[in-house]
């Protein structure tokens, strides 16, 4: 099987994808990508920690303007994944305002970003409407 | 005690395109302008904020001096995103506070005609190989892959987030938001758009991210605005018509955005801005109850009526009654953006957080004309600069 790689290091792929935090051991405060220091508390000690992977929107914008070679339009969206706010695109649903809802409830889903001239496919995620 | 500080003179250019003026060209404008309302010269000038966002490594300030009086007065070159003109304004106030000048001046310029997107507008190439790189590991540009750079999506969602936690809100709602501030600016000769919209055209124009239409995102143009600030006793030693033409700055603040747990997924537009404002009434003593007009960041639709919630002007999570109401038309009870605001007015980034203040101390002195708000005694000027700062200054009428 080809090689695969994540859009970014807080995606973790495997049988379960889902999205891993840094998460200071002091004031839990959680963060995506590295920090020098918690920019809640100031604290250096980080742990990770599983973003769970249900979510539901809490705002979203439907881009239809975006730099050339962005595919518009698109739904951007805030997930309030069980506490922890997430960014991501809301994928596998029509990008309109009678699709797409604040409230909604959505799950992590991966998608293939295609592959590399050495053949390494590429995984980015979204989120999908729950039991659409 | 520190001393009271008082706008002396002011002035803004025409916004708009000014092909035929360079960025020197506008400064000087707006510089030389608030120096003649004032009745003062370069000369009397013992500190300089200056500002522009777009060009903030050239120096814009020595750059001004060269042109309209080269005298050795530090400058203070600033950069602080959108809140850029509110912070150069705040450097000469503070100065005046410390006791190092009586006089100071600032202002804001920038070139911003047909500019597009100003962030999110390009993204980083595609490489041939997935190769991770910065902070996130990405191994791709992240824009429109994992949400939005772009400001008006940005912005939409922070509407939306208002919305989502106190209802009330819809498309149509935050496109009457822009068909007021595009009404207002039919009256404000120095605005980039005079021209009413219906509701019906606001809707009907381009989208460029849901909810927010053309319209209903802040006009890039080019633009100039400048202050002349002085000390409370200094003033004393003035004329009795510059006296009575000053208007005093009764708070002055600036915050940056505290941690807030979402605040690496969207930018918070709203602690600093409520931290501000709790700041500067206490400053100025007064509440929002006692603001005649307010001037606030309306760098799109979806932003301005946020704003009235994180400035006091309602209740808290009232902020669709309160424009439903009819407030914050200029015959409301609370008038907000009677210059246009940033979406008709025009938004030329570093101008801004000065020609904010231009149009409330023009109607404190009652000086506004056709759009003047009838018996202005107290205002309030607001900008917000992504990434994020916040300045905020309250106005009011000399007595």
């Amino acid at each position: 099987m080809a090689k695969q790689v994540p859009l970014v290091d807080y995606l973790e792929l495997g049988d379960t994808p889902h999205l891993v935090a840094n998460e200071c051991t002091s004031c839990g405060a959680r963060f995506f990508g590295r920090r020098n220091a918690c920019a809640k508390c100031g604290k250096t000690e980080f742990t990770p920690a599983t973003i769970a992977t249900n979510g539901e929107v809490r705002a979203f914008t439907i881009v239809a303007f975006a730099a050339p070679g962005v595919p518009v339009p698109y739904v951007a969206a805030w997930v309030d994944c069980d506490g922890t706010s997430v960014r991501g695109n809301l994928i596998n649903v029509e990008p309109d305002p009678e699709h797409v809802t604040l409230g909604m409830k959505v799950r992590l889903a991966t998608q293939s970003m295609g592959a590399d001239e050495e053949g390494t496919e590429a995984i980015g995620f979204g989120f999908e409407p729950l039991g659409g | 005690m520190a001393e009271d500080v008082w706008v002396l003179g002011i002035h803004m250019t025409k916004f708009g395109k000014h092909p035929d003026l360079d960025l020197v060209d506008l400064a000087s404008e707006a510089v030389l302008g608030a120096l003649a309302d004032g009745d003062v010269e370069m000369k009397d000038i013992g500190v300089i904020g200056a500002g522009n966002l777009m060009g903030a490594a050239a120096g814009i300030g020595q750059q001004l001096q060269k042109q309209v009086g080269q005298m050795g007065i530090p400058v203070y070159n600033v950069a602080n995103a959108c809140a850029t003109g509110a912070t150069a304004l705040r450097v000469a106030i503070m100065a005046i506070k410390a006791g190092e000048t009586d006089m100071g001046l600032a202002f804001g310029v920038e070139k911003l005609s047909g500019a597009g997107l100003l962030a999110g507008g390009a993204r980083r190439e595609e490489t041939p190989n997935w190769t991770p790189s910065g902070r996130l590991g990405a191994i791709a540009p992240i824009d429109g892959r994992i949400g939005t750079e772009t400001m008006p999506g940005v912005f939409a969602q922070i509407g939306m987030e208002y919305g989502h936690r106190y209802g009330g809100t819809s498309f149509e709602l935050f496109a009457k938001i822009s068909e007021k501030n595009h009404a207002h600016s039919t009256l404000n000769p120095l605005a980039a758009y005079t021209k009413r919209m219906s509701l019906e055209q606001i809707m009907g124009d381009v989208m460029i991210a849901y909810p927010n239409t053309r319209p209903m995102c802040s006009a890039n143009c080019d633009g100039a605005a400048a202050a002349v600030v002085v000390s409370g006793s200094k003033l004393k030693t003035l004329s009795l018509e510059q006296q009575r033409r000053a208007v005093k700055i009764s708070a002055s603040v600036l915050t940056t955005d505290p941690w807030e747990e979402s605040c690496q997924v969207l930018p918070d537009v709203s602690t600093l801005t409520r931290n501000a404002a709790r700041q500067a009434y206490e400053q100025a003593g007064i509440g929002p109850s006692d603001l005649d007009l307010v001037e606030l960041h309306d760098c799109f639709a979806t932003a301005e009526l946020v704003h009235y919630d994180n400035l006091g002007l309602c209740e808290p999570g009232g902020a669709v009654d309160f424009f439903n109401s009819g407030a914050t038309w200029r015959d409301g009870t609370l008038p907000v953006n009677v210059s246009g605001g940033l979406e008709s007015k025009g938004h030329p980034i570093a101008a801004t957080g000065v020609a904010n203040v231009w149009e409330v101390a023009t109607h404190l002195r009652g000086e506004a004309g056709d759009r003047q708000i009838a018996g202005a005694k107290v205002g309030l000027t607001h900008v917000i600069g992504l990434g994020s700062a916040c300045g905020i200054h309250i106005l009011e009428k000399a007595a």
